[in-house]
């Protein structure tokens, strides 16, 4: 027996009596909780200023504050997938890719942009989780590759920002491909000499982790991300236990030797020119148009 | 011999031909006659069932329990001749991840494979095909090894996955699998990878990127198991069939999709029913393939495998 009585069973506010904070104007962190301005919010690079959450953004989000004066070039643009199987699970791989399409603006789940950062000319690739999980099919593929493509042409280092569940199911073995195709460029990459900066983010798991993103001159990761190849979940299963605190996050990461260093995403981009401004030869960099 | 669900009717002949050469033995009549019948009516039924594998069936052939495995076809390809090495000098040996120096017709190669398990203990023992970090690096030792040396790569690729365990995690397992594939990417040395049974996703790719990728009739290659991914999209494990189907995940979708650069046709019925068959022609395709790469000139060798690679992927702009 307890020692309060419960009375009523559940919560009982009514879905359309419950108060949400209307969007726009107010960022709520899901973390902590903690309401604060949108402008706020995105003054701190959309970190909260009470836990540091770093919240998920997408490559747009990043292009604005890495780009100086959130000025890039976009590579690519407007390629798309074509559904080279025809694949159908409960929904048709096209309708789901249309769709999402119409719902993001995006046109796959990666933007890549060519620009200078602290003046240095600079290829940064960036997933968008928010289209299809960040899956990587061959889009993906095709414009990591090209971006490193475009690296190296204009001697620039290249930047991979990672933020993805993994392979893209629906184009199968095309997806898993891409992690072939994309390391072959990263060869040819090291070979000119360029530095490559892999920058892992909430989350990223599965085939991207057993590629482009695991092979950084440097690895680096946000604060309190999920990362890893196997899901939690499929851990989990394998082991029949609870995993332990902490398991699969940036800090267990670099705990185990795979990361270089955590920053917070208000360091990044000082860190990133840091970091160029020790391996770039001088007579190579190029300054971009 | 072990047999699944499809070949039942074979089975049954076999039984019914066993049945027969005992009866002639115990009655001392010729029954030479009907046994050649049953014998012409296994082929047919064998040829029946062959043209008409769905992809799902071909799964579960890859998977068969009696088709042979890595070590088996390195030991008759090499008629032996082969010296297993083991550890990765680090963490310490993979049982899921076999290799070593084999010699084939007099000329030496690199010969690293998944190993599944015979029996229930072996099996435990093999961890069912799936390897840890450690195997990734094992085989990046003995490619690295083949690379100072000069001498060709041939993989033997047979798992359904890479271990998705708590200390698999802990010592990077994506980070091993990438590796591999970005140091097979550049390796000086020709590469010939072989599906022999189970494609699975990236604990495949992690010793798959060669100069020649080639699929048995009977196997799958793809980014997920049918299983998985029927769990995934439809959110349960009956749709596996389905999902088999929709993965495109055969042999010869893969070539189609020009994902692998050839077929390896089996025996009638699959690798398991005449296992020196396969392993003859295997061995065969080894030396054939092998020679023709090693003519090549190194830089051109990798510049055409990177050129391979750049070109898989569909898209639009």
């Amino acid at each position: 027996m307890g020692w309060f009585k419960r009375n009523k069973e559940g919560i009982t506010t009514e879905t359309k009596d419950k108060k949400e904070t209307p969007e726009g104007l107010w960022h709520k962190c899901p973390k902590c909780k903690v309401i604060v301005r949108q402008e706020d919010h995105e003054a701190t690079f959309w970190v909260c200023g009470h836990c540091e959450y770093h919240e998920r953004i997408d490559a747009k989000e990043y292009f604005s504050f890495l780009f100086d004066d959130g000025k890039y070039q976009e590579l690519d643009s407007k390629m798309r997938s074509k559904d080279p199987l025809e694949f159908e699970d409960t929904k048709k791989y096209k309708e789901r890719y249309d769709s999402t399409v119409k719902k993001t603006g995006l046109n796959d789940a990666i933007t890549t942009g060519y620009g200078l950062l602290h003046g240095q000319a600079v290829t940064i690739a960036a997933m968008n989780f928010s289209f299809i999980g960040g899956s990587m099919g061959s889009v993906v593929g095709e414009k990591i590759s090209r971006a490193i493509q475009n690296a190296v042409k204009h001697k620039t280092p290249f930047v991979m920002i990672s933020k993805s569940g993994g392979a893209r199911m629906q184009e199968a073995a095309f997806s898993l491909m891409q992690l072939a195709k994309t390391s072959a460029q990263l060869t040819l990459l090291s070979e000119a000499g360029l530095p490559y900066v892999s920058i892992l983010t909430d989350p990223t798991t599965g085939g991207v982790t057993a590629s482009y993103a695991m092979l950084g001159d440097i690895n680096i990761a946000e604060p309190g991300a999920l990362i890893g190849f196997a899901g939690p979940r499929v851990v989990k299963e394998t082991i029949g236990k609870e995993l332990p605190d902490g398991f699969q996050t940036s800090e267990f990461v670099l705990e185990h030797g795979f990361l270089d260093f955590i920053f917070k995403r208000h360091e990044l981009k000082d860190k990133l020119k840091f970091f160029f401004d020790c391996t770039l030869q001088k007579e190579e960099t190029a300054v971009a148009k | 011999m072990e047999y699944i669900e499809f070949e039942s009717p074979i089975r049954e002949l076999e039984e019914q031909l066993k049945k027969t050469k005992q009866l002639q033995t115990e009655t001392g009549q010729d029954l030479s006659r009907t046994m050649r019948e049953i014998e012409k009516s296994i082929i047919s039924t064998r040829k029946d069932i062959q043209k008409n594998l769905s992809p799902w069936q071909k799964v579960q052939l890859s998977r068969h329990p009696s088709r042979p495995y890595t070590l088996a076809y390195i030991q008759a390809i090499t008629n032996g001749n082969f010296l297993e090495l083991h550890g990765d000098r680090g963490v310490k040996d993979d049982k899921a991840m076999v290799g070593g120096w084999g010699i084939i017709d007099g000329e030496s190669y690199m010969l690293i494979g998944q190993q599944k398990g015979i029996n229930t203990k072996m099996r435990q023992y093999r961890n069912f095909g799936m390897a840890n970090p450690e195997g990734y690096r094992k085989a990046l030792r003995l490619m690295k090894m083949a690379e100072k040396f000069n001498r060709p790569v041939i993989t033997f690729i047979d798992t359904p996955g890479a271990f998705p365990g708590l200390e698999a995690e802990e010592r990077g397992q994506g980070e091993a699998i990438a590796r591999n594939i970005y140091e097979m990417c550049a390796l000086k040395v020709p590469i010939i990878c072989i599906i022999i049974g189970e494609g699975a996703s990236g604990g495949a790719l992690g010793i798959g990127v060669g100069d020649k990728v080639l699929m048995l009739e009977n196997t799958w290659y793809s980014v997920i198991s049918p299983e998985s991914c029927s769990s995934i999209l439809w959110r349960n494990w009956d749709h596996k069939e389905q999902a088999a189907k929709a993965l495109k995940l055969t042999a010869e979708d893969m070539l189609k999709n020009k994902l692998v650069d050839g077929i390896i046709k089996e025996p009638l019925g699959g690798a398991h029913v005449n296992p020196e068959e396969i392993f003859e022609t295997v061995k065969q395709t080894i030396i054939k393939t092998a020679a023709k790469l090693l003519e090549t000139p190194k830089n051109k060798l990798i510049d055409s495998r990177i050129k391979k690679l750049s070109k898989m992927g569909v898209f639009d702009e």
